[in-house]
Order: C-alpha cells, then sequence, then structure tokens
C-alpha cells in the first residue's frame, strides 16, 4: 500500500515538475538550443529502445529508423490524412484547442505505437531463425524497404516527404513535456525490465540462448516481446518527431539514421540505459558543437568516434548503471548464515 | 517414466542417431557412455527439444513429448545440465540460480526451498553467491551448473558430461553428489565419457557407438564386460 502510495506521488511529481519545466524552459530558451534538445529527447528515446533489442536480449537490430519512419508517418498520417476525413462527423476531434491538439496527439501516439509495434512483430520473427549478422542484415533490409516504400507512396507525399503536419506536441509549450515524458517512460520501463525476474531472462538469452532454453525460458517469447517493446518506443519517438518538426521526409529516415543509433547503444555500452541516455546526448550535440569548425566538423566528429571506440570497445558504461543499483529488487533469503 | 522409441536425429543428411530405444524408470540413475561423436549429447538436446528428431517418439510418464518445445519440457519436469555448464558467466552466483528456478518464480516459497536445498547440496557455491559466475573454479561451475538445474525441481534430471576438464578429485565428489540428489527422490540420466565413475554410481547403463545402442545391462555386468573394459575403461 505504501508503495503504490509512492509511486502515485512520483509519477505526479514527474508530471508536474515536467510540465513546470517544459513552461519555463520553452519561454527562456533560445530556439535553437530547444531545438537540440529536442533532438536530443527523441534520441534518447531511440537509443533506450534499441538498447532493450541489441543491449540487453543480445540481438543485433541495425534497422530501427524504420520503426522510428513508421511511427512518425503513421503519426502523421492521422493528422494529415485520416483526421480530417473524420472530423466532419466526431466535431470532438478538433483541432486548434489545446485539449483537441492532445487528444489528437494522444490518438496519433497510439496509432504510431500500434503499427511500430506490430512491424516490430513482423520483423522480430525472423530472429527466431537468425543469428547475429544475418539478423542485422534482414533488420537493414526492413528499413531500406520502408525507406523505398516512403519515397514512393505519392499519398505521403513520396520524395517530398510530408508537410504542414500540425504542431500538436508544442501547443500549449508541452513540447518538452511530452518528449521527455517519453524518454522517462522507455528508461523506467528498462530499468523495471532489468530488475524483474523477467529482465533476467532476457539478460539470459544474450549470455548463452541454449542455457536459457535449457532453463525453461522462451527464447522465441523473450526476443520477440523486445522486438515489439522496443519498435513501439521508437514509434512513438517518431510520432512525436514529427509533431514538432511540422514536416517529414524518408531522407530523415534513411539508413544514416539506423547507423546513428546503433551506434549510440554500442558507444553507450550495449545493455546500459545510462550509456544509451548519455551516447545519445554526446552524439547529437556534439556535431552541433563543432559547427565552429564548418566543414572540417564532420571529419573531427568521425575521428572522435573512432577514438572514443578504441579507448573504450566496451562502450562508455559497459554493461554498468548509474541511479540504479543493477538488482536492488527481493532476493530469495538463505536460512541461516554462509558458512 | 522416460522411454526413447526408435529415436532418429539427423544433422543436415547427417545421421546422428541411428533409432535408439532407451527407457529410464522412476528413481533411477541411468547412465549413457560412449566415445566423442557417438551421438549422446545429441540424445539429451533431442530429448530437451532442442532439436527435433526425424524420426521416433519421446515419452514422459506415458505422454509423448517429441514435439514439446524446451520451456514446457522444463514446466513438465524435466532438466538438464548442459554440456560444456554453460552457466552465466556475467551473472551472480545467485542470478544463476534464480533463473534455474524461473519457471517456478512465482511461487516464492518453492524458490525458497530449491535455494536452501541447494546450497546444502553444494555449501562450496554458498560462499560465493554474489560472485559473478564465471570466477568460478571448473568444479564449482558444474555445481552451479548442477544446482541451477535443480532449481527447476525436475523429477528427471538429465546431466550432459558433468565430468568435463575436471580434476579426478572434482569429479568423484560430484558424482557422490548426484548420488545424494537421486535418493533425494530425483530420476537422474547420466550421459558420460567417464565411464568408470558413471558406473559407480548408475544402477544400468547403456553403450552407444555411433548412434547406435550396442549393448544395455544393469552396471555390475558392464563393469564386468570385456568389451567395455577394453573400449572404456581403460584396464
Amino acid at each position: 500500500m505504501r508503495i503504490l502510495l509512492l509511486r502515485v506521488i512520483a509519477i505526479l511529481v514527474t508530471f508536474i515538475g515536467l510540465y513546470m519545466l517544459s513552461q519555463f524552459v520553452t519561454y527562456q530558451m533560445d530556439p535553437y538550443y530547444f531545438q537540440v534538445l529536442i533532438e536530443c529527447g527523441v534520441y534518447i528515446i531511440l537509443a533506450v529502445s534499441l538498447n532493450l533489442i541489441n543491449g540487453i536480449t543480445g540481438q543485433f537490430s541495425i534497422g530501427h529508423a524504420g520503426f522510428f519512419a513508421v511511427g512518425a508517418y503513421v503519426g502523421a498520417a492521422w493528422t494529415m490524412i485520416w483526421q480530417p476525413m473524420v472530423v466532419g462527423r466526431y466535431s470532438f476531434l478538433q483541432m486548434g484547442t489545446l485539449h483537441g491538439d492532445i487528444l489528437n496527439l494522444l490518438i496519433a501516439l497510439v496509432l504510431g505505437m500500434i503499427s511500430a509495434g506490430m512491424a516490430g512483430f513482423v520483423v522480430g520473427l525472423p530472429s527466431l531463425r537468425l543469428r547475429g549478422d544475418y539478423l542485422a542484415i534482414a533488420t537493414l533490409g526492413f528499413a531500406e524497404v520502408i525507406y523505398v516504400l516512403l519515397l514512393n507512396i505519392n499519398s505521403v507525399g513520396g520524395a517530398r516527404g510530408l508537410n504542414g503536419i500540425p504542431t500538436l506536441i508544442s501547443s500549449g509549450n508541452l513540447a518538452l513535456f511530452w518528449i521527455f515524458l517519453f524518454v522517462i517512460i522507455s528508461i523506467v520501463l528498462s530499468r523495471n525490465i532489468m530488475q524483474s525476474v523477467r529482465g533476467l531472462t532476457w539478460l539470459s538469452v544474450r549470455e548463452d540462448e541454449i542455457a536459457a532454453d535449457a532453463m525453461g525460458v522462451d527464447t522465441t517469447k523473450v526476443k520477440v516481446t523486445a522486438f515489439v517493446i522496443g519498435s513501439a518506443l521508437a514509434g512513438a519517438a517518431g510520432v512525436l518527431y514529427a509533431h514538432f518538426l511540422t514536416g517529414i521526409s524518408p531522407d530523415i529516415f534513411s539508413m544514416n539514421t539506423s547507423i546513428l543509433i546503433t551506434t549510440m547503444v554500442v558507444l553507450g555500452g550495449s545493455g546500459s540505459v545510462t550509456g544509451s541516455v548519455i551516447a545519445a546526448t554526446v552524439l547529437i550535440v556534439l556535431p552541433e558543437m563543432l559547427r565552429f569548425l564548418k566543414n572540417d566538423r564532420m571529419v573531427i566528429y568521425s575521428v572522435l568516434l573512432i577514438v572514443m571506440m578504441l579507448t573504450r570497445p566496451q562502450g562508455i558504461f559497459g554493461t554498468k548503471e548509474i541511479g540504479f543499483p543493477k538488482w536492488r529488487r527481493k532476493q530469495p533469503k538463505t536460512e541461516g548464515r554462509s558458512a | 517414466m522416460l522411454q526413447l522409441e526408435n529415436l532418429e536425429v539427423y544433422y543436415g543428411s547427417i545421421r546422428a542417431l541411428n533409432g535408439i530405444n532407451i527407457r529410464v524408470e522412476l528413481g533411477e540413475i541411468v547412465t549413457m557412455i560412449g566415445a566423442n561423436g557417438a551421438g549422446k549429447s545429441t540424445m539429451i538436446r533431442a530429448i530437451s527439444g532442442l532439436i527435433r528428431p526425424r524420426s521416433g517418439k519421446v515419452f514422459f510418464e506415458n505422454e509423448d513429448i517429441t514435439t514439446v518445445p524446451p520451456h514446457q519440457l522444463v514446466e513438465m519436469g524435466i532438466c538438464q545440465s548442459p554440456e560444456g555448464r554453460r552457466i552465466f558467466a556475467n551473472m551472480t552466483v545467485r542470478e544463476n540460480l534464480e533463473l534455474g528456478g524461473y519457471v517456478h518464480h512465482r511461487n516464492k516459497r518453492q524458490i525458497r526451498e530449491d535455494y536452501d536445498r541447494v546450497l546444502s547440496l553444494f555449501p562450496r557455491i554458498k560462499d560465493r553467491l554474489n560472485q559473478s559466475a564465471g570466477t568460478l573454479s571448473g568444479g564449482e561451475q558444474q555445481m552451479l551448473a548442477i544446482g541451477r538445474a535443480l532449481m527447476s525441481r525436475p523429477r528427471l534430471l538429465m546431466l550432459d558430461e558433468p565430468s568435463l576438464g575436471l580434476a579426478p578429485i572434482m569429479v568423484r565428489q560430484i558424482f557422490d553428489i548426484l548420488q545424494d540428489i537421486n535418493q533425494q527422490g530425483v530420476t537422474i540420466l547420466l550421459v558420460e565419457q567417464n565411464a568408470w565413475q558413471a558406473l559407480r554410481i548408475a544402477q544400468r547403463g547403456y553403450v552407444l557407438e555411433t548412434g547406435s545402442v550396442v549393448m544395455e545391462n544393469d552396471t555390475q555386468s558392464l563393469l564386468a564386460d570385456e568389451g567395455v573394459k577394453n573400449a572404456y575403461l581403460g584396464e
């Protein structure tokens, strides 16, 4: 009972804190920095969600931009195409007011997450047969298929993309609130998974799949679940990003983006949520900080990446975490003392 | 309790098991001895559902389990300590044991009982609960692998070469513990190359050669058999 109360309080404090921060920051912050901050948030969600698949269950997916794209386009399709079709009949869906915007954003989020999650399910299925580099190629192929499809579907603008998406998440200065709400959701979700008995089974799949099988872990279920949750979160990131940028095109979701997200997970240390968060921040902020170098900036950026990987091949954090001791959950007690 | 009927397993076009028939009765220790590549591990994998046999059937307590997936077999009461131990090296000893009991993780009381039972069987790993499992010695790792399998409270415990790479004194110790486990009511199917140790604790044995069972008898007779002596006991 007390734990439940503490949880409710924690959730309330988070909501209010995020809301106030969001209001404050939006007024005080230079728009450029604000944009970078939002971008960091989006990529943290992407990196943390990919970490669920690559880091915790030890799959090797490098097509995360595909799920990101599915979420972004499905979310944008709701606000740009489907919502106008039904708004005549259901007037409460009207955008423009705060609660109308929030309602539409929530619908877009639900649709985006469900469709990205379903895509994750479809891509997760071959992961039962494919291992390591073969799985990597399959996921990369999936991301490319999505990319090419988007380039060629005219109703979503083809190569020009979709423009004029309403900035639903900025309505009421809530952009930061929404983005970081999902950042927190993805981090807390990862943390809860890792600290539960179930999380132990996820880790066991990474450690040794055959042994996990032999221990009665349903490895199939673990892998597919990781894919579905990871890609649904990437879908949420897509919906939020689309409704922040107001314009999306297939280029945003190209292979480069997939590779960037994978780099974040590897650089942060596969399996470490903290690492993913920090690496995502570094990889978004660093190129901005190097802007004074003009044309040489991507060269320096790449060199820095190489140096980081050479000096710490296990990633910044390895598999360690800060902020949550790895196994704080209850351990079975032994009777008496150990000899 | 366990019965294999004409079990045939192929790896691609290569036949690994050539229609074998074995049975294990409740409360027994049965051993399967044979040289490298005879098909011993293949048999364990086929029973535990990690590979599909091409033909033949596996029965557990008169139920056909040939196509039951591995995680359900553990729930039914069959667990194995796989070849080469395959402990989770980066997890702590405690976490390894917890994973072993995963199929019963909702039943906290049972987990605690099994946990205490395993630690009393293997006092050596009790001192190392919070150590990562990869830092254990070979013998301790093997104890952990057996303990982990016991955490699922199996009625049939299958062991694949528990003596692999261990010092003779450690092998002896582990096999003595296997006898204790058996006396606590766990039926054991033991696959071994170390024929002498295996036959010492088992009641019955099978000899496997290139995918076929070539001999089946109680251990006294096997130990006395000239062919077995020459081929496996090195006398």
